[in-house]
């Protein structure tokens, strides 16, 4: 138990802390690299709630996928990062106090609720049950879901296309 | 202590705000969608925290988490496209540049 | 063989549906392919649809035992949904008229479009693959076995009635008021969707209540009967049962695709379309659809009769449709175009079956709809045909002399004129129009003079009596006398493709209201469209006075048109004889109004459209005067105001103050002067300086602090008006976001304190 709160506690400061890089860097590529670490963090929440093949998914498309993806595009962009370039806008000091309000109001709520809590293990073959879910009972939103990946992939080299 | 429900929650909430504040003070489009990553993971933070501890025998917790990955995968490539689109146009990926939501 | 033909019904909508494909795919570019898979794949569907219906007209009881075919289609949570084909003595009537029309207007649409002329339409293909994908939505309508598969095959109807109707989409005229084909197209589209959200409504309440929408299930004895027993009470409207309910809700789709009262008004403007389009959207399919549905329906407002004896939801329907049948007929009498008046006759004809089903009448409506569905596809189709042969003109006061220019046009069209008038004994539409008329006046007869049966006779039968008047009319300016216009003189018949469809239609439209003579007159039994579509309802009692009203309305109704207009021909440019009659007797303004349509598109624009425009300028103004710019101003105003009134504080209280201690300090001295000027003097000098020192210092407070204050106020509220206020509307998506925020919070800090 102890161990289990500890790496809970690592966790959280890594994926906050890395969080928090990101929003405050100002290298913008610098932020990049910290998001990679927090969706590590992340990853490292889904083992903690034994939905392994969610924490290898969220490895495989946050870090493997987006992150590169973002970095990508920083490079495409790379004139505008410079150095020196202010990264915050004007109402910065609103926005972080309307955040920390609005994670007060939240944390108030939540730990008010009362949230009915089931004590019973995942099934041995989680993975196996996921599967046949999502081509059994939910098959329809699983294609409309591969339907709007094909969507988004054309319409991202539409939009991103070099006029011609 | 035991780690319980209301610890993922709270991370949760933690990182939503944060990323939260990351889409509202960064002058940078590209900023801002890593801003709307960062949400949408405490989201998926929140779907199987409360799989886990509510329904862990059913698994309609990680279905919603897949298909908010999905919808993140998409959403990331048509924002980053569009970024590149209007850096292509306009030179800038600097939001407070692109505003001709006034006119 | 009766097996085989059921097995293959879902066959019927799929082959129109692969040729639309088809068509719009590969064979864009060769016209003669095109519209030979179009029609090819619509005879087979024809072909299948006659087996259909020819087997279960000779199936034993099948109003009992529909034949019911369905596969589970796709899961939603812990249902599924069905998709199959349900064969009952409705789909089977339904699947005799719909595929033979249709396969008439396809062949008919060969000649319209011009192939094989110079006149050729230049997306001549795509036309076949619209009108196939329309066909394919009205039968996969007419078969389908539940009201998901039933809707979507309603909306492909929707669409493609936009597609058609703004076919020629790049047609603009001269006059700007005139409505151009993409808007008409537009028109009708979002005029129907106005119905169609009813309708969505009707079915997702109808799921919510019986978790189904197959019709073995919803319209089970049992499901009707909770749903009947199922009392809801709304604000305003009162008490509904769950039946009456879903069936109004569906019904508001019907009014908006079948052009009832007050959702009518896209009908006549989907003129604009092709002649065939017209055909398909006024006789076979669309408009006929939506009474299709209030047949289907029909259990559930039955099913509230059985159990309280009086329905007011039935009442209400009726008397929509009595109300249309008849103002519509009205505006039909004062049309120039040809089409118009077939569009208005339309509407009113459709009015006639809404207002059968509402006063129960389920085998006259059924009746009516597919006996109007022929006579009123063959008068289209003549129409177009007139309208080809006069070179596109449409307008009837430059026809005139086309009788022995064409007669096959001419005789068909008085077929088709004679059984929309309802021409006794021989046509198909004296039969069917009479069996409405009778169950009215049973019904009225039931409830008594001052009850709404009573007036929905009343309605109809004058709409009857102006039918006659306005379809004679119609016959005698287009084919009666000499040409009024040169297109007229030149006029010649139109090819066979056109003139076949013609007389086959025409046969029907004599022919059919045989099969539905009243038992009174065939003898028990021989009512054959009755004991094979309604026997479960009781029949319509003949009543030989409302026949015999009914025959002398038509006749005379003709004759009256033949005095005004066919015994005197008109001359060109005349004034059409009935303005002229109703100008003497002071009612011009009533047939100017007549011609107008009572106004209707304008009262909806300048009430909905406008009202829409007005309502987001509104909301505009109150955005943006009357929320940001005023408490911009107000702040400034407020805060000028503090500083002139702390001015006048300043001025008048202040100084005031100072200067009355300085004079009491003079008055002091003074008095003690008088009482000692020597000893005092010093005391009394001093208190005069600190009088003076004192109205230095609060000159200086006044100079200073006051005006700072007043000043501070003024710039703290005008950098609120500049930074807070004004960049609010800034055009940055980061400050919107900002404000969602900031509004979130609000709600969430007033939900938590509450």
């Amino acid at each position: 138990m102890m161990v289990h709160t500890t790496v809970f506690i690592v966790l959280g400061v890594v994926t906050l802390g890395a969080a928090l890089a990101v929003v405050t860097s100002k290298n913008l590529f610098h932020s990049a690299l910290f998001l990679m670490l927090s969706f590590v963090g992340v990853a490292g929440f889904y083992v903690l709630l034994e939905a392994p093949f969610l924490a290898a998914v969220q490895i495989l498309v946050y870090v493997g996928a987006i992150a590169v993806l973002i970095i990508f595009a920083i490079m495409l962009t790379r004139r505008l990062m410079a150095e020196d370039l202010v990264q915050r806008n004007a109402q910065w000091v609103w926005s972080a106090l309307g955040a920390l309000l609005l994670f007060g109001v939240l944390v108030v709520t939540l730990v008010q609720v009362n949230w009915p809590v089931v004590e019973a293990a995942v099934p041995e073959d989680s993975i196996t049950a996921l599967g046949q879910d999502l081509m059994g009972p939910y098959v329809i939103p699983f294609e409309a879901a591969s339907i709007l990946l094909l969507v988004a992939l054309v319409g991202a080299v539409i939009i991103a296309r070099e006029e011609e | 202590m035991a780690v319980t429900l209301y610890w993922y929650l709270i991370v949760a909430a933690a990182l939503f705000c944060i990323g939260l504040y990351g889409v509202l003070s960064r002058r940078n489009a590209i900023g801002i969608l890593m801003g709307v990553e960062l949400m949408l993971n405490a989201v998926n933070i929140n779907l199987l925290a409360f799989w886990r501890y509510q329904t862990p025998s059913v698994m309609t917790g990680q279905i919603f988490a897949i298909f908010a990955f999905t919808v993140a995968a998409a959403e990331a490539a048509v924002g980053l496209a569009l970024v590149i689109a209007i850096y292509r146009n306009r030179d800038t990926v600097i939001i407070e540049d692109i505003n001709q939501l006034k006119e | 063989m009766q097996e085989f033909f059921f097995n293959i019904s879902w066959l019927i909508p799929l082959f129109p549906f692969v040729a639309f494909f088809v068509i719009i795919l590969f064979t864009q570019g060769n016209r003669k392919l095109s519209h030979s898979i179009s029609i090819a794949s619509m005879g087979i569907s024809w072909l299948i649809g006659w087996g259909v219906a020819f087997s279960a007209f000779t199936t034993a009881h099948l109003e009992e035992h529909p034949i019911h075919f369905h596969i589970d289609w796709f899961p939603i949570g812990s249902t599924w949904f069905q998709i199959g084909t349900w064969i009952d003595p409705l789909s089977a009537i339904m699947l005799f008229m719909v595929p033979f029309v249709c396969l008439m207007i396809f062949i008919y649409a060969v000649g319209y479009m011009g192939y094989g002329t110079d006149e050729v339409d230049p997306n001549y293909s795509r036309f076949f693959a619209y009108i196939s994908l329309f066909a394919a939505g009205m039968l996969g309508l007419v078969v389908s076995e539940n009201l998901l598969s039933l809707f979507i095959s309603w909306e492909i109807m929707g669409l493609c009635s936009y597609l058609l109707i703004g076919f020629w989409i790049d047609k603009n005229y001269p006059d700007p008021d005139q409505i151009t084909p993409r808007e008409a197209g537009l028109k009708a589209f979002l005029v129907t969707k106005i119905g169609d959200l009813f309708l969505l409504l009707g079915i997702l309440y109808l799921h919510s209540q019986t978790g189904s929408l197959s019709y073995d299930v919803v319209f089970s004895h049992g499901v009707l009967q909770t749903l009947a027993e199922n009392m809801v009470t709304l604000p305003l409207l009162g008490t509904w049962s769950a039946a009456s309910l879903i069936a109004l809700l569906i019904f508001g789709g019907v009014v908006g695709k079948s052009a009832q009262f007050p959702l009518h008004v896209w009908l006549p403007d989907a003129m604009e379309g092709p002649t065939p389009v017209s055909a398909l959207i006024h006789a076979a399919t669309m408009v006929s659809a939506g009474v299709f549905l209030v047949v289907r329906i029909f259990p559930l407002l039955n099913i509230v009769v059985e159990m309280e004896h009086h329905n007011p939801a039935m009442g209400f329907i009726a008397f929509i449709g009595a109300f249309t049948a008849f103002f519509s007929s009205t505006i039909a009498v004062a049309q120039d175009d040809i089409k118009g008046v077939l569009a208005y006759s339309t509407i009113s004809q459709l009015g006639y079956m809404i207002a059968a089903l509402g006063v129960g009448a389920y085998v006259a409506g059924a009746f009516h709809l597919i006996t109007h569905a022929f006579f009123k596809a063959l008068l289209f189709l003549g129409s177009g045909s007139v309208i080809i042969g006069c070179h596109h003109e449409q307008d009837m006061m430059e026809m005139g002399g086309l009788r022995e220019k064409m007669p096959i046009t001419f005789w068909t069209f008085v077929a088709g004129g004679f059984a929309l008038s309802g021409f006794p004994i021989i046509t198909a539409g004296f039969w069917s129009k009479d069996e409405i008329l009778a169950h009215a006046w049973h019904e009225f007869l039931h409830e008594g003079v001052v009850s709404w049966p009573f007036f929905v006779w009343l309605l109809l039968t004058l709409a009857a009596f102006l039918t006659a008047f306005y379809t004679g009319r119609q016959i005698w300016l287009t084919f009666l006398g000499k040409p009024r216009g040169h297109h007229a003189e030149h006029a010649h018949e139109t090819p066979f493709s056109m003139t076949v469809p013609l007389m086959m239609l025409a046969f029907f439209a004599l022919t059919l209201g045989f099969v539905g003579i009243p038992e009174e007159i065939v003898g028990h039994g021989n009512n054959w469209f009755h004991g094979f579509i309604g026997h479960e309802y009781p029949a319509t009692p003949l009543s030989v006075p409302v026949m015999l009203l009914s025959a002398l309305l038509a006749v005379g109704g003709l004759f009256l048109s033949w005095l005004v207009y066919g015994r005197k021909p008109l001359a060109h440019g005349e004034m059409d004889p009935l303005e002229r009659g109703m100008q003497k007797i002071k009612l011009g303004w009533l047939y100017v109004a007549m011609r107008q349509k009572f106004y209707f598109d304008e009262i909806y624009q300048a009430t909905f459209v406008q009202g829409s425009i007005k309502l987001a300028d509104i909301f505009y103004q109150i955005d943006y005067f009357w929320v940001i710019e005023p408490i911009v101003r107000f702040v400034a105003k407020i805060s000028r105001l503090l500083s002139k009134g702390t001015g006048i504080f300043d001025t008048i209280f202040i100084d005031k103050l100072v200067n009355m201690i300085g004079r009491v300090g003079v008055i002091f001295s003074d008095f003690l002067g008088v009482v000692d000027n020597k000893v005092l003097d010093g005391i009394v000098n001093s208190t005069g300086r600190g009088g003076v020192l004192l109205s230095f210092f609060s000159g200086l407070t006044d100079n200073k602090v006051i005006d700072g204050i007043v000043n501070r106020i003024a710039e703290v509220t005008g950098w609120i008006g500049v930074k807070i206020l004004r960049p609010i509307q800034t055009g940055k998506v980061q400050n919107y976001l900002l404000v969602v925020l900031v509004t979130i919070l609000a709600l969430l800090g007033l939900y938590l304190v509450y």
